[in-house]
């Protein structure tokens, strides 16, 4: 994984001089609360409902186990010994203070990590494949060109005050694990005809309360171009991106109001003009970054494992993943235990998975933004003995992709934007579905839970997704059906009226049961959706 | 730098000013007021101009306000950068809303005079121009980046 040089590590460590200089001047009095407030939130600390709240960036997901070691210790030493792992690969802490906040950002700076442009109307942490690097069908690691972006974007002095926040993600295979074309730019790093790799672009996806899929704008950048393409398609957005509304001023409400031809046709143009600016980073700088991302020392190895063990069947079923070379798998560490709060992990746990990244995974750990935990790269061999601490660890459930493995926003439990709470609602379909042994026969389910419009659950994206709204002062529940976040994007639909919290679990029942009554063979609750439409649904929820 | 203390159209509201040259003498205009103009020589760009219409005008220019009304809103900085990267040299002076924490990114994005509505404490404001050892942008100032430096 990349390592920083001197010149990554000046950066960070001026960036936490300047913030503790910034949050001094608010601790004095010398700014207000609204003066102060752009500059904590360019470095990801938010007010929240009891305390700050602060988002740490981990970089496409991808960390080694000093730095998880040092998570967990910023978990015990400034918050209550948990912190949550984000859709967008972060970690969260939700209990901070602001005078304790710049020690804490050198704890990070001292394992390179930082808070910069976690929140903010900026371009945030690129996000990536959580298999990155160990997928059998990826074309490369698109981790480089994440790394290239990550350095870009930081502190880039035109495009720190967008109309609204900028989130990238670059992924290099066809099977999308990284909800790319919902994102404000999507990469796919792609080959040409003539063997080339490039950079296919997608511009204008999103969610929040109007949700729209990316256009495809550009098929191929060839990659010494790559910089000079992005800094196009932020200068357009940052001239012409709506600012009269900040619930128009995403970038998809440009292209779509622009239309896909005429948005693109001025990123061209001003790509055209950019391209002579010599702006571009040098394509040594690429080869530089590559050989951090490449393949460590595998080993040859069995390619099977005893597994007469049906606990242990069952998690090597369905929380591994196939890797590039037959004898190792990647495995993913499941953070929804029945009834737990999704993403959440204690600092002992943290302790725990870094250690076994040391152990079994050649030191790297990926944060999915399914809010699971990745041990990419671990010998077939090796997989019971980890298993066997997993489980010692309350690290063991095997419900990936199940529906126990429920995304949800932190909730009107932290939030200050939320109208319901998700967690207990998360943590209740889990118990339930759990309990009644139906997790098993409803197979790949991803439901997916926000407490509010802004979408972070990802709503629109899941095959169940949960809106919870206010209704005269109550919690009430939308329900939508039919979204996906991989390769085959779909928006979820509502079914109809909304449901209180009991109902609400009632409902998923009455379309899950559904699906299993209606299902052909091999289909996933997506496909029978798809295949028999909505009224089948609604006539069962409503009729 | 240059403490401004007697200049151009807002003497008494430039802080910092980091040129040699004269201070233009007149008072910067709408871009709608210079594009009907033969003989204006300062234009105030607002966030909503167009800077590219000021490009075939770059050598009678010699000033360019732009405006901030409120530091959020950052087309400014493009409107600067623009005009940088079509050649104008004179002065780009950064106006209104403009606070410490802004100034080294427009700095990068060629202002090269500020005149925030309220004054900027100068320990800070040197602070601020002096805080990135290094740059990882290759922008409109002649800082070499990051990645330039790694590979020479």
């Amino acid at each position: 994984m990349y390592l920083y040089d001197q010149y990554d590590q000046a950066m960070v460590d001026a960036r936490v001089e300047e913030f503790r200089d910034q949050a001094q001047r608010r601790l004095d009095g010398r700014i207000t609360e609204e003066q102060f407030r752009p500059l904590r939130l360019m470095n990801g600390l938010y007010l929240q409902l009891h305390a700050y709240m602060l988002r740490v960036a981990i970089p496409y997901g991808t960390l080694n186990s000093r730095q998880m070691h040092m998570l967990a210790d910023i978990a015990d030493k400034y918050d209550r010994g948990y912190g949550h792992f984000t859709t967008r690969q972060n970690i969260q802490y939700n209990w901070m203070k602001l005078e304790e906040t710049a020690d804490l950002l050198a704890d990070l700076a001292s394992v390179e990590m930082h808070a910069i442009q976690t929140s903010g109307n900026c371009i945030r942490n690129i996000s990536s494949d959580h298999f990155a690097g160990a997928a059998a069908d990826e074309l490369v690691d698109p981790r480089p060109y994440a790394e290239l972006l990550r350095q870009w974007s930081s502190f880039h002095p035109e495009f720190s005050f967008l109309p609204r926040k900028f989130k990238i993600a670059v992924i290099a295979s066809d099977t999308d694990r990284a909800a790319m074309k919902l994102h404000d730019i999507g990469i796919q790093i792609v080959q040409n005809d003539a063997g080339e790799l490039g950079a296919a672009f997608y511009v204008g996806g999103g969610m929040g309360r109007t949700p729209m899929i990316a256009p495809l704008i550009r098929e191929f950048v060839p990659l010494d171009q790559l910089i000079t393409y992005s800094e196009a398609c932020l200068r357009v957005y940052n001239r012409y991106g709506r600012r009269d509304n900040k619930y128009k001023a995403r970038i998809k409400i440009l292209v779509h109001e622009l239309g896909k031809e005429e948005y693109t046709r001025q990123v061209e143009e001003e790509f055209q003009h950019l391209l002579d600016e010599g702006i571009e980073p040098p394509l040594a700088e690429l080869e530089r970054l590559r050989p951090y991302f490449a393949d460590p020392d595998f080993a040859d190895g069995p390619k099977t494992i005893d597994r007469s063990d049906p606990d242990f069947a069952l998690w090597v079923e369905r929380n591994t993943h196939r890797h590039k070379r037959d004898s190792y798998v990647s495995a993913v560490i499941s953070l929804k235990p029945v009834g737990g709060i999704p993403g959440d992990a204690t600092s002992e746990q943290m302790h725990v998975m870094a250690d076994l990244a040391k152990e079994y995974s050649f030191d790297e750990m990926r944060v999915m933004h399914t809010q699971n935990i990745v041990l990419p790269h671990v010998r077939i061999a090796d997989l019971h003995a980890l298993w066997t601490k997993l489980e010692a660890a309350e690290l063991g459930a095997p419900n990936l992709d199940t529906i126990e493995d429920i995304i949800a926003c932190p909730g009107l439990d932290y939030c200050s934007l939320a109208n319901a709470r998700s967690i207990p609602l998360a943590q209740r379909i889990s118990t339930r579905f759990a309990e009644k042994g139906k997790t098993e026969e409803l197979g790949q389910l991803k439901l997916k839970i926000s407490g509010c419009i802004n979408a972070c659950g990802h709503h629109h994206a899941g095959h169940i997704g949960i809106l919870g709204v206010d209704k005269k002062g109550t919690e009430n529940y939308q329900l939508l059906l039919g979204g996906s976040e991989a390769e085959d994007t779909a928006l979820a639909k509502i079914t109809g009226r909304g449901f209180d919290e009991d109902g609400v679990i009632a409902a998923i029942e009455t379309v899950t049961d559904l699906y299993i009554d209606k299902r052909e063979e091999g289909e996933r609750f997506l496909d029978t959706y798809r295949r028999i439409g909505m009224d089948p649904f609604k006539e069962a929820l409503y009729d | 730098m240059t403490k401004g203390t007697d200049m151009g159209t807002s003497p008494d509201e430039v802080q910092f000013r980091f040129r040699d040259d004269e201070v233009a003498d007149h008072a910067a205009v709408t871009v709608d007021a210079f594009l009907d103009q033969s003989n204006a020589t300062a234009v105030r760009i607002e966030p909503g101009d167009d800077a590219r219409a000021l490009l075939p005008f770059l050598d009678r220019l010699q000033l360019v306000e732009v405006n901030f009304p409120a530091y959020t809103d950052g087309r400014g900085y493009s409107a600067a950068r623009v005009l940088r990267e079509a050649g104008y040299e004179s002065e780009m002076r950064a106006v209104g809303d403009v606070l410490v924490d802004q100034i080294g990114f427009m700095r990068r994005c060629g202002f090269d005079a500020f005149a925030p509505d309220a004054p900027i404490d100068q320990a800070d404001a040197e602070a601020a121009f002096a805080r990135w050892p290094d740059v990882y942008q290759s922008t409109t100032d002649a800082r070499k980046p990051i990645w330039d430096l790694r590979h020479e």
